[in-house]
């Protein structure tokens, strides 16, 4: 390798992992939002506006390009809301609608551009797949100034973000202004998205919001480490990525940041402790020996029945265990209900129900009458 | 009750829809300070609507929603709001003191991190739902009627004088329920006033000293003695008044 060779790779990884903290970071809030759809739409939605600013200017400093990127795709986030807002199309269709016409119109446009004798238009359907060996010194430079604001920011209103994210009803109730913030975290969302085109593409960006909140979600039980983990995911599959490809010939940059991507999230969905795929295999063997208790606490209310003015009236185990199935665990089920305040041990070594045993067994009676209404 | 009296919360001629169908009807409603008030209604009677707009949270095509004699937008702070547990994603990652906190952060302001005191304000709620040793369990790993009782400690961290809570008896445990009417009676003798929307007719006597019967339109509101009769019951819920005679408003 020589110089020129190293301080490209270095200029690639840097930008790569800057766009790996980015979007690991803001896509995690995407991820609990259910919004991880609205990631594709965006990046899908930017193409135009880059090719339009393009056009309009006929620079491609990254400013400009990423400036039309922006408010193409923020003007497709508003699109959805006017849709889903004006009309019974729901959400998720609303953003397939907006993704395909906004793609849709770009590569119009990208087609278009390529018919001028003028050289200058060159490189712009490298947004369609992303061409990190084109990141310039200046790009980077930019990419991480808008990426360092988007964390400030994200920092700056952490709790606001946490609460809009997990309840949005309650932000409100406490004054909070939810559509505000909504709007705010979706557009630091579109500033993540704009950073990595250049780099990964239109197509395979909204890979890079979703996977590393999903692979950290497996891994973590609180906001703040699943978003470090997240960006850490991000920084990683960046700098593996731009180094795989810069030591085979011919994979592509981002492609292959996305696939080293992909494998940390299956490892994770597999592998995790507690929510991991084979972790649960092993716990659901556990809750299929738990006792159930419903149907026991039913006989004993049933049995009940039988004494209306003896509420002290115990009823045998053996009598319970006839009217369960052979494989039931009356026993220990009893003791559960008993724990719970639901039955408890009659003087005459029995087992009865207690008035609020009774009651949350009538409840279930309730419920059950309510469901075949 | 003189004519001067300032209710706590106060609904005048309100009406919301949804897409052009009304699912309420020129509701009007005053609630005095320091009941406790059920909201009860069959199924699609817009009892979780109408909570919602007394919180601001759905926009009323007509009416207005007053608290304390004030405006509603005024009155920042004076509610505290429980949530129906369902509508919530229990799987965020996040733990209870966490949830618990979230209480506070109308009052620590923007920018601002929670500290030792909302820590503290927390922990003491969590206590008075008897969760106290649930402090740094995973949301996810909660049964329904400790979720239930984490947001009951939320609200309870923003001490206000109104609580509001959509259904807190919903699928819970018989120690819950009376964990959460133990904290509701004594937030009662300390002055509050407390609207439930509730699902148990039985249990209505017993628990409320208030009713509002809904369906749609309010069919009565007042003191359960006066208000809770079979006859309301069979304007509330229609046919399926034979059910509701057995279970409920024959021990009036």
């Amino acid at each position: 390798m020589d110089i020129f060779g190293d301080y490209t790779l270095r200029l690639v990884a840097l930008g790569s992992a800057v766009l790996g903290a980015t979007s690991g970071a803001l896509g995690s809030f995407a991820y609990l939002r259910r919004q991880s759809l609205l990631g594709d739409a965006v990046s899908h939605a930017a193409l135009p506006g880059i090719v339009l600013a393009f056009m309009l200017t006929g620079s491609k400093v990254p400013l400009v390009l990423m400036l039309g990127a922006g408010m193409a795709g923020w003007i497709g986030t508003l699109a959805v809301q006017v849709v889903v807002r004006r009309s019974r199309v729901p959400y998720d269709s609303a953003l397939g609608i907006v993704l395909a016409v906004f793609f849709g119109f770009g590569l119009v446009l990208l087609t278009h551009i390529q018919k001028f004798p003028n050289a200058a238009q060159a490189g712009l359907e490298s947004f369609l797949f992303g061409q990190a060996a084109s990141l310039l010194r200046r790009d980077v430079v930019t990419m991480a100034v808008l990426g360092a604001a988007a964390l400030l920011a994200l920092v700056l209103l952490w709790k606001e973000f946490k609460l809009l994210s997990f309840d949005p009803d309650f932000a409100a109730s406490l004054g909070l202004p939810v559509r505000r913030l909504d709007g705010l975290l979706t557009l630091l969302l579109v500033v993540a998205i704009i950073i990595g085109l250049q780099t990964v593409g239109v197509v395979l960006m909204s890979a890079m919001i979703v996977a590393p909140g999903a692979a950290a979600r497996q891994w973590t039980r609180r906001l703040a480490p699943m978003v470090a983990v997240a960006a850490a995911i991000g920084i990683f599959s960046g700098v593996t990525g731009s180094v795989l490809s810069s030591y085979i010939p011919r994979l592509p940059t981002g492609p292959t940041i996305v696939l080293v991507l992909s494998v940390i999230v299956v490892v994770s969905l597999l592998m995790a402790p507690q929510r991991g795929l084979l972790w649960r295999s092993l716990r659901l063997g556990v809750l299929r020996t738990a006792p159930d208790l419903d149907p026991v606490l039913m006989h004993l209310y049933a049995l009940s029945h039988q004494h209306p003015d003896d509420p002290d009236h115990g009823h045998s185990v053996a009598v319970i265990r006839t009217m369960s199935p052979p494989e039931a665990k009356v026993d220990a089920a009893l003791e559960q209900l008993a724990d719970r305040g639901l039955a408890r041990r009659t003087a005459d070594a029995g087992w009865a129900p207690t008035p609020i045993g009774r009651r949350e067994a009538q409840r279930i009676l309730d419920r059950e009458a309510g469901e075949e209404s | 009750m003189n004519e001067s009296q300032v209710w706590a919360l106060e609904v005048e001629d309100l009406t919301v829809a949804y897409a052009d169908k009304p699912v309420l009807w020129d509701i009007d409603l005053q609630v005095p300070k320091g009941v406790k008030m059920a909201i009860i209604g069959p199924n699609g009677a817009g009892k979780s609507t109408l909570v919602k707009a007394a919180m601001g949270l759905v926009k009323p095509v007509a009416g207005e929603v007053r608290v304390f004699g004030k405006s509603r937008e005024s009155a920042e702070g004076q509610i505290a709001y429980v949530p129906q547990r369902s509508t919530l994603s229990w799987d965020f990652p996040t733990d209870v003191i966490d949830v618990v906190t979230m209480g506070t952060y109308g009052r620590v302001g923007w920018f601002r991190r929670c500290g030792a005191a909302e820590k503290k304000e927390a922990e003491a709620a969590l206590d008075q739902v008897g969760m106290s040793e649930f402090a740094r369990r995973p949301i996810a790993a909660l049964s329904g009627g400790q979720q239930q009782r984490v947001l009951l400690a939320r609200a309870l961290v923003q001490a206000a004088p109104i609580y509001i809570l959509d259904e807190p008896f919903q699928g819970v445990d018989a120690p819950t329920e009376r964990a959460i009417i133990e904290v509701l009676d004594g937030l009662a003798d300390d002055g509050k006033t407390i609207i439930v929307v509730h699902h148990d007719l039985q249990t209505v006597p017993e628990y409320f000293d208030a009713v509002l019967l809904l369906n749609v339109r309010a069919i009565d509101s007042g003191p359960v003695g006066d208000v809770f009769t079979e006859e309301n019951l069979r304007l509330t819920f229609g046919g399926r008044v034979g059910v509701l005679a057995a279970s409920g408003a024959g021990g009036v």
